[in-house]
């Protein structure tokens, strides 16, 4: 017996028919021409344009950016959570406006935001030249910017998983006597595992394709504040199309790796849940 | 440990979950909290773990006030409504932690942990399944670790919100057994938070039925059927039937026929409590419709009445004809307990009847 709520095969078949059409076009097809456009001269140009120096040190910075934002996203994205899930206390829907900001707000605004602030004309910017300061065209700025962009992730992830879940095994772990840190570490945190997870590869991913805050505020110095988009960018504007798509073919990868790892642990989680239930 | 529960208020934006509560527990005790969803019962559970804080009054446990105590120094176990068990730890894992979590210098030692574990899972008779994690068991199994898990802070006070109603019907009343005869083991004073009064009459000694925040009643359970203290206790409890009365001219005038008119009280309006048994119905030409009819073994048949408006039971006598449902059903009272408007309170027996009504 057909149920109720099923739809029509030749809708359903429609549907995925288009849904499967439109990632096709416009998300295959330009990946696969990245990667053809890169070794369109065969291995050995797209090596030389990934062992460039420069490239080199777009990667190198690229990574250590994502470094330093992802973990500072984590604890913030966590702290945040907390408080919207958890807490109940004036401006909680402020806070929640205030957290998915960045979302909302073009990345190229958020990077002119720190040049206002942080710029030679800017609001701080006399005082962080007269102690030698360099935030804006250096590495702080970047941090600053990619953090700024890649903030929602994390916390987004979590606060509708954390305000399903309520607080009995909290409250329960109080009652046995646990200190804040033990119920986070030994309650919390386990039971948030797998999204929270999930928010980090997602944030990383976003971390280190980051193009229109970064371009603002790194100043495009090419083997000092140029990450990997900026360095694709710059080769493209160029004409150096196979290095511009090598290096562009390395950083898909990149996002590609993250987004397998992601998926790999959903599996993972839902097998584990399977496992248990 | 005594439980004393002194004038104790607490306001959610206005409104009064509990509203100046006093009671106390003996050592040893087991009182059950009763009342309907909105009486300030699990408020005041959460209130005695810690879990919140009254606007005002004392709670003593031990004779010491725990206003400054946080839960986590209370030592009072709780049995959570839906067992709040930790889903990525296992059952033995369960039942250690709040071992395994105190400070280094009172931390049993890891062989002393897990001796005490499976001493507990002993006690709650699961020692099979220590290493299950808490989806792979049933819900009584659940609720037995949660139990251990509880006592393993080894409780100055127990309590238990809701335990039972997680359970289908069959397991609840062996479990319900199960757990008194734990508690009279242990001696371990234990509150029960419970909606449902043939749970919290059976299981505990004394029984505080709570209505919108304030103690009706603290009773044991006969007291409570026999001699309850407000219109709402005799109502909550017991099955009881209200109808409206009034007494004129010194007499009671009730649309139910059979009963004593209460001695010195005033004309006015009363409110009329009978339980099924007190009221007897037959096959006749009386004022009562019957809607159902439970057939039974042994006992007598009950029926479902309606009369002006209000659904009543009542039992049909041995001997007496049964009414057909739809039919028309002859009724008298054998007792009632009435309260007057000004909290007067009388038991009323069967009284004179007046000639007109059918005696069954």
């Amino acid at each position: 017996m057909r149920e109720a709520t099923r739809d029509p095969t030749w809708l359903s078949a429609g549907l995925i028919g288009l849904a499967v059409l439109i990632a096709l076009v416009v998300l295959v097809l330009p990946l696969a021409a990245v990667f053809t456009e890169a070794l369109r001269r065969g291995w050995e140009p797209a090596w030389e344009a990934i062992t460039d120096p420069d490239a080199i040190s777009a990667m190198y910075l690229t990574l250590l950016v994502a470094a330093i934002a992802v973990p500072v996203n984590t604890i913030g994205g966590i702290a945040g959570a907390w408080a919207v899930a958890r807490c109940d206390f004036p401006g909680r829907r402020l806070l929640v406006t205030l957290i998915e900001l960045p979302f909302s707000v073009s990345p190229v605004i958020s990077g002119l935001v720190y040049v206002l602030l942080f710029g030679a004309q800017g609001y701080f910017g006399p005082w962080l030249q007269a102690h030698d300061i360099q935030i804006l065209f250096a590495l702080p700025g970047l941090v600053l910017a990619t953090i700024f962009v890649t903030f929602p992730f994390v916390a987004r992830t979590l606060i509708p998983l954390m305000q399903e879940q309520g607080q009995a095994e909290e409250e329960a772990a109080l009652t046995l006597g646990a200190n804040t840190a033990q119920i986070l570490w030994h309650v919390t945190l386990p039971k948030i595992r797998w999204a929270l997870l999930a928010g980090i590869l997602l944030c990383n991913a976003r971390a280190m394709g980051e193009f229109g805050a970064v371009a603002v505020v790194s100043g495009h110095i090419r083997g000092e504040t140029n990450t990997m988009p900026l360095h694709v960018e710059i080769l493209y504007n160029e004409y150096q199309f196979v290095g511009a798509f090598a290096v562009a073919a390395l950083l898909a990868l990149l996002g590609l790796v993250t987004l397998g790892a992601k998926t790999a642990l959903e599996l993972l989680s839902r097998q584990r849940m399977g496992g248990h239930a | 440990m005594s439980v004393r529960i002194a004038g104790v208020s607490r306001r959610f934006s206005g409104q009064a979950a509990l509203d100046d509560v006093s009671l106390e527990v003996a050592t040893g005790e087991f009182a059950a909290l009763l009342g309907p969803s909105g009486s300030g019962k699990t408020t005041l559970l959460r209130v005695l773990a810690g879990l919140d804080f009254p606007d005002d009054g004392r709670i003593e446990i031990a004779g010491t006030d725990m206003a400054r105590v946080p839960a986590r120094e209370r030592q009072v176990g709780v049995v959570f409504q839906h067992y709040a068990l930790f889903r990525h730890m296992s059952v033995a894992e369960n039942v250690a932690f709040g071992l395994k979590v105190r400070p280094r210098a009172r931390r049993p030692d890891s062989a002393e942990i897990n001796r005490r574990v499976r001493e507990l899972l002993e006690l709650v008779q699961i020692p099979e399944l220590a290493a299950r994690f808490p989806d792979q068991c049933s819900g009584g199994q659940r609720q037995r670790i949660a139990l251990a898990r509880a006592l393993a802070i080894e409780p100055r006070l127990l309590l238990l919100d809701e335990p039972f109603a997680a359970l289908d019907a069959v397991v609840r009343k062996e479990v319900r057994r199960w757990v008194r005869g734990l508690h009279d083991r242990l001696g371990i004073t234990t509150i029960l938070v419970t909606h449902d009064q043939e749970e919290a009459l059976e299981l505990a000694d004394r029984v505080a039925v709570l209505e919108r925040g304030r103690l009706a009643q603290f009773a044991a359970p006969a007291t409570l059927l026999a001699e309850p203290a407000t219109a709402f206790v005799a109502g909550f409890i017991g099955e009881a039937c209200a109808i409206p009365a009034r007494i004129l001219h010194g007499r009671l005038d009730s649309p139910i026929p059979g009963l004593s008119t209460p001695a010195g009280w005033h004309d006015g309006a009363v409110r009329l409590f009978l339980r099924p048994h007190e009221l007897l119905a037959e096959a006749g030409d009386g004022p009562a419709l019957v809607r159902m009819i439970h057939p039974s073994l042994g006992a007598a048949t009950r029926v479902v009445l309606e009369l002006d408006g209000h659904t009543l039971e009542a039992t049909v006598p041995p001997g007496a004809a049964v009414p057909e449902r739809g039919g028309r059903a002859a009724i008298r009272a054998s007792g009632a307990i009435a309260f007057a408007e000004d909290g007067m309170r009388a038991r009323l027996v069967a009284g004179n009847l007046p000639a007109h009504a059918s005696a069954p």
